[in-house]
């Protein structure tokens, strides 16, 4: 069947496509909107940044998302704007391209596009953009102008009623039941419920599951890979759930780190923190909590801190569901305990009692969208002055994200004093092995690992541990 | 030839934003790739060598040509002309012939109906190697004896001599990484065949010109039958001045083989592991030196890896060379300069052109006597500066523009350094795992290619009947708005507004035999040719209007009211009309060759630079000695542009530059395997600054003065300049990493880029060195 979108309002039909074609090269090669621009082709500068609108509740939600990692399956019955939908019909700018175009925002003028999206995206109040500027355009990368007159722009401009109400009801007509397609002997299916995902998962176990395509569309556009069967996640919405009680947050495995990332910041600041430096907005207006852990990433960035923090998985398939710790699910290197026709349906956080000690800290080489050398994960529950659990999780250090089994037992038991802490991070040194590569060496793993739990302790005792937060000229 | 100062009264410019900005923000400015393409377009992709080095054995691309979608494939020996993408030396070649020189090279180029197509078939085929040993690192081509060149050396005085009398000795030895252009849009081509050979060819490059001109070597055309056109980059930085030929040879060669367009649209992980890159630097020093810092005597010794072909790291080392003073004076001094040839990718040019890399090694130096005297290093900086009695460089060229003491006295003051750095120290005691660092570093850079004769432009400028004008030059765009400045020359000149002026693409059938847009010299050589130009036309104008009125040319004026003349005011309009009625050109070419220049590279004397830009910065930054993160949290520049063209276009270089400088001395690292491979061929592994990592404070000023030679306006170039701003950030790291050790004599083994771990290696190794200097 076609996949059919809403651009600028009017519907684009595209009939049966390739399930794997990029949106980018669609809205390039095929409709000549050459605004929207190929910078890496895989998710990381975002001069292919274009808004997808879709019908949340009686409100259109718009993200921004690289077109050069959407499926063009994924967009069907959503609504796209790109930078040409931002001119009006008397070839006027928007206000913010206006003052973009006056201060300086641009120079080589290649990733400019990208950046407009992004920054338009915050003014009609898109999702994930509740965010200071910097942390907003942190997925668009700029080589020319140093940034400052786009942040300016971005800082300025005002916010920007946008009146979806006709593209409401455009989108509501293309709503439709499960998606599916084929082209060239490749199918695909988009299932609007999990029952429907099971069913077909029991039906195709073999089928590639795709959520929002942030690694996965690196297998393609990068690995030139074809997927065979894949199975699009982006329309379940009963996987979308977010459910935060007393007790715990429970994440749908569809909930896309930007809706999760307040939630997650109200289980713990360093949470907040974490998921903020997960990707650049983009990534995260994509990339879901269930693909971050069904993928098997050695770091990941998701897993070391819900492991730390004693999440249980649910897994699910047609035959029912099962639930696990979370470490439990990675088994080694690119292999976790995922039977065929099982899918991840959930992950639940249990809210960490109010005297836990918790700390998430993530190195990398690049504060922003960077993956991590090392992610480190510490919960630790002290009673009275003695602690009487811990649970640490690193990812970075080993083939999977792993609890630090060594190190926690140094803790446990133990008084909360330096002293414990040194030991504990003596031992943390015979849990890991980590390897040496592109993002660090075996024996700055090492090193930082155990110097992640003495800033544990310095925090605790009011030491400044954190460059981020240093006043200039403090 | 315009040797005199421009006619018009020199006032500051008004800040045109950008000619393209509009379209920038719309989407609606095109680049090579947003062209529409004809049906039959061929997209291409290379094989690459999977080998460091090795002879090719055999080729099998029977699967290649299997592939879907496969319309063609090439080797060496479908090239009917030179195998040559060299822009120099001859030794790049378009496909290899016979043997690799580094991983990644083109060993093949396939041809396919969409550039999916083209990339997958250009994985299949199957080339049988003999490796041969390969020479990976600085230390592998040094052992190999393996060079591009011989050691270069550029001495004054007596330095040895000097060395042992100094009283006060010290060696040292440090590392810089290379850099990646990282320019957002790729490397692309587009060649268009035409009527009886002829070929089109759309090009990313800095370089129209050589790549026109490899281009007919290649094919067996003459220089006429192949047009080259550029009107704008999607960023180049150095990266697209002789790495676009590769790309553009690729094209010419299938649109001429198989009578198809061909575009050429490079993969981002492709363009990365095959195009060059800034050098990679090794430097080791011994200075003598007094006890208030003077620097009496210098050795130093730069080693850069400078890949597999010679490209332009002759040039790019002579620049090393030639900043390796910045702005201080060496009495004596021998600067040994080792170009080591290695089997991975040619480094290229990069903004700064060498100069980065000299300039930090004598910041480092500086750096290093300051520890070792326990004093400011700002102090040392001031004491060394070039000055009266004392103010010629190492290559016998008189500093005659010296405003480094006067820059870093104003920006000491206006960032309040002193006081900043007090409260650095005060900081430092209150914390125990953040450590602040402070610095203030200048920057004296020289303007002119090294290599005389490309110090020369041409333009051309069209003024029509109905009174626009339109104007062509050799320069490129690249995003710096070099083409807003010449138009800004242009309409002075005839004292139009500035939209009358349509600026056209660059293109080797309008303006012939072009240097390179590089070495920051793009306004004033292009500048200064479409002055002429314009003059020229203007001239003509000038005596038609005094023969026809009747007048003097005295009595004819061009203002931005209209043209006067006598008594009347003409429209522009009505005089280019009234002009062409009366037979008058309005057409002309303008040409300018820098002049003053003069420098025998045998012996590195001479006046290699029409002038010098100058320029210095504060940098704060904060480390955490935990886990090597830094933050640059303030910075403050003050920048020589002479009397600014464009203060909004100058500010931008100014902010660009001193963050992609930052970056290469903090976040972005190149990594290669032990086979050469380079491991960072992605954004996901290389990591060039984002917005937050522009500092929260960070003012630029411009200097108020103008350049003493009689450049366009007085102004002076900006391109490169502002790049090695950032040096101070490197050395602010290092004095932070000091403030781990309080009161210890000894500069840290810091290394660049200061990545979070190279930040850690050196605090521990500055804990356990013993800090004695004789």
């Amino acid at each position: 069947m076609s996949v059919r979108f809403l651009l600028d309002g009017e519907l684009v039909d595209l009939g049966e496509v390739d399930p794997t074609a990029a949106l980018l090269d669609h809205l390039r090669y095929t409709m000549r909107r050459t605004g929207t621009k190929e910078g890496c082709a895989e998710g990381d500068c975002g001069a292919c940044t274009v808004l997808v609108g879709s019908l949340e509740g009686e409100d259109i939600g718009w993200r921004a998302v690289n077109s050069c990692i959407q499926f063009l399956p994924m967009v069907n019955g959503k609504a796209l704007m790109t930078v040409e939908s931002l001119k009006a019909d008397d070839g006027a700018l928007c206000p913010l391209q206006d003052v973009m175009a006056a201060n300086g925002s641009s120079q080589c003028g290649f990733c400019t596009p990208g950046f407009v999206m992004s920054l338009h995206g915050r003014t009609i109040g898109a999702k994930g953009c509740d965010l200071p500027v910097a942390d907003v355009i942190a997925g668009n990368l700029c080589r020319c102008t140093g940034y400052g007159p786009i942040l300016e722009a971005g800082e300025n401009a005002e916010p920007h009623l946008h009146d979806d109400a006709a593209l409401m009801e455009g989108l509501k007509a293309l709503t439709v039941e499960a998606a599916s397609g084929e082209w060239q002997g490749l199918r695909w299916f988009a299932p609007r419920s999990s029952d429907e995902l099971a069913a077909l998962l029991a039906e195709h176990p073999d089928a590639r599951l795709v959520a929002g395509a942030t690694d996965v569309g690196l297998w393609v556009t990068k690995g030139l890979r074809t997927l065979g069967t894949v199975i699009f996640l982006g329309d379940v919405a009963d996987l979308a759930r977010i459910e935060e009680t007393e007790e715990a947050l429970t994440l749908g495995a569809g909930v896309r780190y930007a809706d999760a990332h307040a939630a997650m910041a109200r289980l713990h600041p360093d949470l907040g923190e974490l998921v903020r430096r997960i990707g650049g907005l983009q990534v995260r207006n994509a990339g879901t909590i269930g693909g971050n852990i069904a993928n098997g990433s050695p770091i990941g960035d998701g897993p070391p801190a819900l492991i730390a923090l004693g999440a249980e998985l649910t897994l699910r398939s047609a035959s029912g569901r099962r639930t696990m710790p979370l470490e439990d699910y990675f088994l080694a290197y690119g292999k976790q305990d995922r039977r065929p026709g099982e899918f991840v349906e959930s992950v639940r956080i249990p809210r960490p009692a109010i005297d836990a000690v918790i700390h998430i800290a993530k190195l990398s080489r690049r504060f922003d969208s960077d993956i991590s050398a090392v992610c480190g994960a510490f919960a630790l529950s002290v009673s009275e002055g003695t602690i009487t659990a811990a649970r640490v999780a690193f990812g970075g250090m080993a083939a999977t994200p792993k609890r630090a089994e060594a190190c926690e037992a140094a803790l446990t038991g133990q008084p909360f004093a330096e002293t414990t802490i040194a030991a504990a991070a003596e031992a943390l040194k015979s849990d890991f092995d980590p390897l040496t590569d592109v993002r660090g060496s075996s024996a700055y793993r090492v090193e930082t690992a155990a110097n992640l739990l003495h800033r544990l302790w310095l925090r605790e005792q009011g030491t400044a541990i954190s460059v981020l937060n240093v006043e200039v000229g403090a | 030839m315009a040797e005199r100062d421009p006619a018009w009264k020199v006032l500051p410019k008004p800040s045109h934003p950008h000619d393209s900005a509009r379209l920038h923000v719309s989407g609606e400015a095109r680049y090579a790739d947003d062209m529409g393409e004809p049906a039959d377009t061929l997209h291409l992709a290379f094989g690459q060598s999977a080998e460091a080095r090795a002879r090719i054995l055999s080729m099998d691309l029977s699967s290649v040509r299997a592939s879907p979608g496969v319309v063609a494939v090439f080797t060496a020996a479908d090239i009917p002309g030179a195998n040559d993408v060299a822009p120099v030396a001859g030794d790049d070649q378009l496909l290899a012939d016979g043997q690799v020189l580094c991983h990644g090279q083109a060993v093949f180029l396939v041809a396919a109906t969409s550039q999916r197509a083209a990339r997958i078939a250009a994985r299949l085929g199957k080339v049988e190697y003999e490796p041969l040993p390969a020479a990976i690192t600085i230390a592998d081509a040094r052992a190999a004896g393996s060079h591009i060149e011989p050691v270069q050396c550029m001495s004054r005085g007596d330095a040895s001599g000097a060395l042992g009398t100094a009283p006060h000795r010290l060696t040292g030895s440090f590392e810089m990484g290379g850099q990646d252009h990282f320019y957002l849009e790729g490397q692309v081509a587009v060649a268009t065949p035409g009527e009886d050979g002829q070929v089109h060819v759309l090009s990313s490059t800095q370089h129209p010109s050589e790549v026109q001109h490899l281009i007919a070597h290649m094919l067996h055309l003459s220089s006429a039958d192949v047009t080259v056109e550029v009107r704008r980059m999607g960023g180049a930085f150095g990266g697209k001045e002789t790495q676009a030929a590769l790309f553009a040879g690729a094209a010419a060669l299938v649109a001429h083989r198989t009578g198809r367009p061909a575009k050429f649209r490079c993969d981002r992980d492709d363009d990365m592991v095959m195009t060059g890159k800034r050098h990679e630097f090794e430097v080791r020093y011994e200075v003598g030196f007094d006890g208030e810092g003077h620097l009496l005597a210098l050795s130093l010794h730069l080693a850069s890896r400078c890949g597999s072909t010679v490209d332009l790291s002759p040039a790019i080392n002579d620049r090393a060379m030639f900043h390796a003073d910045n702005c201080y004076f060496l009495p004596n001094v021998d600067v040994v300069s080792e170009r080591l040839k290695t089997n991975t990718v040619s480094a290229t040019a990069f903004r700064g052109f060498g100069g980065p890399q000299g300039m930090l090694a004598i910041e480092r130096v500086i750096d290093d006597v300051a520890a070792h005297l326990g004093v400011d290093p700002l102090d040392v900086r001031i004491a060394n500066l070039y000055g009266p009695g004392r103010d010629t460089t190492p290559y016998e060229m008189v500093v005659a523009d010296n405003i480094a003491p006067q820059i870093i006295a104003r920006l000491r003051k206006t960032a309040r350094y002193d006081e900043r750095a007090k409260a650095v120290e005060a900081f430092n005691a209150a914390n125990p795992v953040l450590k602040k660092g402070i610095a203030l570093t200048p920057v004296k850079f020289g303007i002119s290619f090294t290599t005389t004769h490309l110090n020369q432009a041409g333009a051309l400028v069209h003024v029509y009947a109905d009174g626009s004008i339109q104007v062509n030059h050799g320069g490129t765009e690249m995003g710096q708005g070099l083409y807003v400045k010449v138009a800004q020359v242009v309409a002075d000149v005839f004292a139009v507004p500035l939209s009358d002026v349509r600026i056209t693409a660059t293109r080797t059938d309008k303006v012939p035999n072009t240097s390179a847009t590089a070495a920051s010299s793009g306004a004033d050589l292009n500048g200064m040719a479409a002055y002429n130009a314009a003059t020229t036309i203007r001239e003509r104008l000038t005596e038609f209007l005094a023969r026809t009125y009747g007048c003097g040319e005295d009595g004819v004026h061009f203002t931005p009211g209209g043209v006067l003349v006598g008594s009347e005011t003409l429209t522009f309009g009505q005089v280019a009309r009234k002009a062409h009625l009366g037979r008058i050109s309005l057409s002309s070419t303008g040409y300018y060759a820098t002049p003053g220049i003069d420098y025998d590279r045998s012996v590195f004397k001479g006046r290699p630079f029409y002038y010098f830009a100058y320029g210095a910065s504060v940098s704060e930054v904060v480390i955490d000695t935990l886990t090597g993160e830094h933050r640059v949290l303030a910075v403050d520049i003050l920048h020589d542009v002479g009397r600014s063209l464009n203060p909004v276009v100058d500010k931008g270089q100014i902010e660009g530059g001193f963050l992609q400088g930052q970056g290469w001395l903090t976040t972005e690292e190149l990594v290669y395997d032990a086979k050469g491979r380079l491991l960072t061929h992605s954004p996901a592994t290389y990591k060039i600054p984002t917005a937050s990592d522009r500092p929260k404070h960070f003012t630029i000023d411009l200097w108020d003065g103008e350049n003493v030679e009689p450049t366009i306006n007085r102004s002076k170039a900006v391109g490169e300049p502002p790049f090695m701003l950032a040096n101070s950030v490197f050395s602010a790291l290092n004095r932070a990493v000091a403030a781990t050790v309080p009161g210890k004599r000894a500069i840290p083994p810091l290394d660049a880029p200061a990545t979070p771990e190279k930040i850690l290696k050196a605090i521990a190794g500055h804990r356990a060195q013993d800090g004695a200097s004789s």
